[in-house]
C-alpha cells in the first residue's frame, strides 16, 4: 500500500464506555486501506460490532465515546456536525447486516427498499436508482429481477435475501461497507456462494470492507489483513497470511486450535487454556491502569 | 444497563408510593368505627355543607366538610372504602380465577379447548361492558354479591386473553419440552413449568383489575344500581356531589380524587410488583 | 457393529404446514421425513448433519417421541415405540432423554438449577438422596456446587449449556439426542462442550445422536454419520469413510463449503482467476 494515500477508514485510539463506566472499547486502533478487506474477529463482547456501530454512527445511546478519532477518507466525524457526518456517512458508507430478515420492512416490497437508500440520501432520480439496483441485481446473480423486486421479504429464502441486501450495500459505491456477520446465519454452502459474491463485487467495485466475523475460517478466506478483539481491545493485528502462518499473541493461538477442522479432529477444537485467559485478564487490567491515570 | 437500573429506580418509588396509598385506605377500611370521626348516616341538617377545615365556617371534628344532609363527608368515604374494598377484592379475585384458568387451558391444551374458549372470549367481548353491568344487576336485584357477580362475569375475559397469549408464548420454549423428556404429564407440565412463569402477568392484572373492579362499583353506585342507597359508597357521594356542586363542591372533588388515586395506586402496584419481582426482568 | 439400539424403518413424519393453511379449516400436511432407514448402534455416537430444511430436528424430536411418526417403524431397544400414547412413554422417558440447541430457552427462568436438575430425578422415582444426586450431577460437567442455587440468568452460555447436559445425564439414560448443542457457543466455550461431552459418553457408554449442521464438529466427535437433506438420507456411513471418501456429490460440497482456517487463495474463486 502506497503510505501517502490516505486510508478508507482510520480508527485512532478509540475508546468507548458503558454509563456504569466499564470500557467496551479499549483504545482500539486500526486502518482499512482503500479496496482492502480487513476481518475483525473475536468472540462474543469482544467489542467487534461495536466497532462497526461506531463507524456508521448507530452505536446505541448508552455506549458513549471518550477518546479518539475516526477518519472516513480524511474527513473526522467527530469534527463533523451531526447532519454533515449523517449525509458523509450515508454517501461513502453502506452495511450488510447479519440478520437479513429483519434487516428488510417486512410489510413493503424489496424494490422500493432498495431504491428508497439512492432516491432520499444520494438524491438520484428514481429511474436511474431503477437501472442501478437491476444492474446490481444482475451482479449478484439474482436471475428473476423483476419477480424479486416485486416480493415481500418473507417470500424469499435467506440467501436470496443476503443477496438482496449485498446489491442494495453496492448500489450506491460506498467507499466503505461494514460487514457485519454477513453468513452467520446462512448454511455452509449458501455461506460460500455469498462469501464468494462479497469477494468478486468487492474486487470489481474496488470497494474497502470492515469484515466482522467469529469465524477464523471466514477470516482466512475473506481478508487481507485482520484485527484480533478481545473484550474490545486489539491483541494481534496482521497481513491474514502472516496470520496464519504464524499467531504470535496466545489468544490467537488459542482461538486457533478451539476452531474445528474437519482434516485435522484431534489437533482442533482445543479448549482455550486457563493460564491464556489469565494472560488476558491482567493484560487488560494493566491496559486500564495505564489508560485511567491521564484520564482521571 | 443504565436505563434498567434508572427503570429499577422508578418502580421501587412507584411500589412504594401506591402501596402506602392502598395500605392507608386499606386500614382505614378494615378500622373504619374506630377512624371515622363521625357517624357516617349521621344527619344534622345544622351542619350542612360545611366547607372543609381550611375554609372559613369549618367545624372541627368535620376535616372535609358536610354534604347537603350534614352528613361527615370523611367519615362517608373512609367506610365507603369497605365497600370498595370488598368489591375489589372479591371481584378481581373471582375474575382471575375463571379467567386465567380458561386462559391457561386455552393457550396451553390449544386445539379444540383454545377454539371454543376463544370463541366465547370474542362474543363477551362484543357486550359494551357497563351496560352489560347495569343489565347484570338489574337482573340480579342490588346488592353487594350482586355487584361482585357482574364485574366477575364481565372481566373474566381480560385475564383470559392476556393468560392465553402469555401461556401460548411460554409453551413454545423448549423447558416444556424439556419437561416432556424428564417424563411428566401435560397437565403436570401446566402447573409445574407454565404457570409459574405467567404469574407474574396474572398478579399485574389482578391489581390492575381490582381498580377497574373499584371504578364498575363506583359507576353502579353512581346509577343508583349498587348496594342500598343507605350505605355510603363513593360512586353514591359523587353521585350526591354533582348535585350541589355550586353549592359545596368538596363532595364532588373528595370523593372523585380518592376514587382516582386508589385506582392508580391499584394499577401501578401491580407493575410494581411485577418489575420487582420477576427474575427475567430483574 | 454393536447390535442396535434404535432401528429406524421407513420413518415418515408429515406436520401441518402453516404457511399453506387456509383461512378457515386445517393446515395441509407437508412431509417432512420421506421414509428413513438406519440403526443406531449401541454406546456409540452418530452424527445427523444437514442444512437447515433437511429434517434433522425432526428426525431427532421423532426418535424421542416429542413427535409422533406417521408411518414406518421406531424400535427403541428391542420395542416399538412408534405410536406409543405419552402414558405408555412415560416409563421410558428416562432413558430417551435430549440437550436442546438453546440453552436459555430450554431452562426454565423461575427454577433454581438444583430443581431444574433434581426434576427428571424426581418423576422417574429417583427422589431419594436428590441433594447428592443433584451435586454429583454438577460435578460430572465441572460446575462448583454453589450454582446449585443459582438462576439461569446467572449463568453465562457454556455454563446453561452444561446444566443442560448435567439434566439429561442425571438419569444415566441410554439414550442422548444432542440437538445443535453448540450452535449458539463461541468457539472456546464450544471447544469445551464438546469435550466434555466426549468424555461423558465414553465413561458412561451413552449412546448418542448428535445434530449438528458442522461436519468438523461431527468428525471429532462421531463414529458414524447420517448426512441428510430434504427429508432423506443422502449418505449413511463410518465417520472416517465419509471424510476421505465421500460417495456423494452433495456430501463433497457440504465438506468443500466449510471455510477451513488456513489461507487457501482458491478457495473463493469460481474459475482460475488471479487473486488480486
Amino acid at each position: 500500500m502506497n503510505a501517502l494515500a490516505k486510508p478508507c477508514l482510520d480508527i485512532r485510539s478509540l475508546s468507548a464506555v458503558l454509563p456504569n463506566g466499564l470500557r467496551v472499547l479499549r483504545s482500539v486502533s486500526l486502518a482499512v486501506e482503500p479496496g482492502e478487506v480487513r476481518a475483525l474477529v473475536g468472540e462474543s463482547g469482544a467489542g467487534k460490532t461495536m466497532i462497526g456501530k461506531a463507524v456508521l454512527g448507530v452505536l446505541p445511546s448508552s455506549v458513549r465515546i471518550v477518546e479518539g478519532d475516526m477518519l472516513l477518507e480524511g474527513e473526522d466525524l467527530g469534527k463533523l456536525q451531526a447532519k454533515a457526518r449523517r449525509t458523509l456517512i450515508g454517501a461513502r458508507t453502506a452495511l450488510i447486516p447479519q440478520d437479513p430478515l429483519t434487516a428488510l420492512n417486512p410489510s413493503r416490497r424489496i424494490g422500493p427498499q432498495m431504491t428508497d437508500r439512492l432516491v432520499r440520501i444520494l438524491g438520484w432520480s428514481g429511474e436511474k436508482a431503477d437501472a442501478r439496483i437491476r444492474q446490481l441485481l444482475d451482479e449478484v446473480q439474482i436471475r428473476e429481477p423483476e419477480r424479486v423486486l416485486k416480493c415481500y421479504p418473507h417470500e424469499l429464502s435467506g440467501g436470496m435475501r443476503q443477496r438482496v441486501l449485498i446489491a442494495a450495500a453496492f448500489a450506491a459505491e460506498p467507499r466503505l461497507i461494514v460487514a457485519d456477520e454477513p453468513t452467520t446465519a446462512l448454511d455452509v454452502t449458501v455461506q460460500k456462494q455469498i462469501l464468494r459474491l462479497i469477494a468478486q463485487l468487492q474486487r470489481e467495485h474496488g470497494t474497502a470492507i470492515l469484515f466482522v466475523t467469529h469465524d477464523l475460517g471466514v477470516v482466512a478466506k475473506i481478508s487481507q489483513k485482520v484485527s484480533v478483539l478481545y473484550a474490545g481491545k486489539v491483541v494481534e493485528e496482521a497481513e491474514t497470511a502472516a496470520l496464519f502462518a504464524a499467531p504470535q499473541h496466545p489468544y490467537t493461538r488459542a482461538l486457533m486450535a478451539a476452531t474445528p477442522r474437519y482434516t485435522d479432529p484431534f489437533a482442533s477444537l482445543k479448549p482455550v487454556d486457563e493460564a491464556v485467559l489469565a494472560g488476558l485478564a491482567s493484560e487488560i487490567a494493566a491496559a486500564d491502569q495505564a489508560w485511567r491515570r491521564p484520564h482521571g | 444497563m443504565d436505563e434498567a437500573r434508572i427503570s429499577r429506580h422508578g418502580s421501587r418509588a412507584r411500589l412504594w408510593l401506591a402501596g402506602g396509598w392502598l395500605l392507608i385506605a386499606l386500614l382505614a377500611a378494615i378500622f373504619a368505627p374506630l377512624v371515622a370521626p363521625q357517624d357516617p348516616l349521621a344527619q344534622d341538617l345544622m351542619l350542612e355543607r360545611l366547607p372543609p377545615f381550611w375554609l372559613d365556617g369549618a367545624e372541627p371534628g368535620y376535616w372535609l366538610g358536610t354534604d347537603s344532609l350534614g352528613r361527615d363527608l370523611l367519615s362517608r368515604l373512609i367506610f365507603g372504602a369497605r365497600i370498595a374494598f370488598i368489591v375489589a377484592f372479591a371481584a378481581a379475585l373471582a375474575a382471575c380465577l375463571v379467567g386465567s384458568t380458561l386462559g391457561l387451558i386455552a393457550g396451553y391444551f390449544g386445539g379444540w379447548a383454545d377454539r371454543i374458549i376463544s370463541r366465547i372470549v370474542d362474543v363477551w367481548m362484543a357486550f359494551p361492558p357497563v351496560l352489560f353491568a347495569i343489565l347484570l344487576v338489574a337482573v340480579l336485584g342490588t346488592g353487594l354479591s350482586s355487584v361482585i357477580i357482574a364485574i366477575a362475569v364481565i372481566d373474566w375475559t381480560r385475564f383470559c386473553r392476556v393468560i392465553r397469549a402469555e401461556t401460548m408464548g411460554q409453551s413454545r420454549m423448549d423447558y416444556v419440552e424439556n419437561a416432556r423428556i424428564a417424563g411428566y404429564g401435560r397437565i403436570g407440565i401446566m402447573l409445574r413449568e407454565v404457570l409459574p412463569n405467567v404469574v407474574p402477568s396474572i398478579v399485574a392484572l389482578l391489581s390492575l383489575e381490582m381498580g377497574i373492579a373499584v371504578i364498575v362499583e363506583a359507576i353502579l353506585s353512581f346509577v343508583n344500581l349498587s348496594i342500598s342507597t343507605d350505605d355510603p359508597t363513593w360512586g353514591g357521594i359523587i353521585a350526591e356531589g354533582r348535585l350541589s356542586i355550586h353549592q359545596a363542591w368538596w363532595v364532588l372533588v373528595f370523593p372523585l380524587v380518592t376514587l382516582i388515586l386508589t385506582v392508580l395506586s391499584f394499577s401501578q402496584f401491580g407493575e410494581g410488583l411485577r418489575a420487582r419481582f420477576d427474575p427475567v426482568l430483574r | 457393529m454393536a447390535e442396535p439400539l434404535f432401528s429406524v424403518r421407513g420413518l415418515k413424519v408429515a406436520l401441518p404446514d402453516m404457511t399453506r393453511k387456509p383461512l378457515i379449516g386445517r393446515a395441509p400436511l407437508a412431509e417432512i421425513l420421506k421414509g428413513l432407514d438406519f440403526d443406531l448402534p449401541k454406546g456409540s455416537v452418530t452424527g445427523i448433519v444437514g442444512e437447515s430444511g433437511s429434517g434433522k430436528s425432526t428426525l431427532g424430536r421423532a426418535l424421542v417421541r416429542l413427535l409422533e411418526p406417521s408411518a414406518g417403524k421406531v424400535i427403541f431397544d428391542g420395542r416399538d415405540i412408534t405410536h406409543l400414547a405419552e402414558a405408555e412413554l412415560r416409563p421410558l422417558r428416562r432413558n430417551l432423554q435430549m440437550i436442546f440447541q438453546d440453552p436459555m430457552s430450554s431452562l426454565n427462568p423461575r427454577r433454581t438449577i438444583a430443581s431444574i436438575i433434581a426434576a427428571p430425578l424426581k418423576q422417574n422415582g429417583l427422589g431419594d438422596n436428590l441433594k447428592a444426586r443433584v451435586a454429583e450431577a454438577l460435578q460430572r460437567v465441572g460446575l462448583p456446587q454453589g450454582f446449585a442455587s443459582r438462576y439461569r440468568h446467572e449463568l453465562s452460555g457454556g455454563q446453561r449449556q452444561r446444566v443442560g447436559i448435567a439434566r439429561a445425564l442425571a438419569l444415566s439414560p441410554k439414550f442422548v439426542l444432542a440437538d445443535e448443542i453448540v450452535s449458539g457457543l463461541d468457539v472456546s466455550t464450544q471447544a469445551q462442550i464438546l469435550t466434555l461431552l466426549e468424555k461423558l459418553a465414553a465413561e458412561m457408554g451413552l449412546t448418542v445422536a448428535f445434530i449438528s449442521h458442522d461436519l468438523s464438529v461431527i468428525r471429532r466427535l462421531c463414529r458414524q454419520v447420517i448426512v441428510m437433506r430434504e427429508g432423506a438420507i443422502v449418505e449413511a456411513s463410518a465417520t472416517d469413510t465419509l471424510f476421505e471418501k465421500p460417495q456423494q456429490a452433495y456430501t463433497r460440497d457440504l465438506l468443500a463449503a466449510i471455510p477451513l482456517p488456513e489461507i487457501d487463495d482458491a478457495w473463493l474463486l469460481p474459475a482460475a482467476k488471479a487473486p488480486a
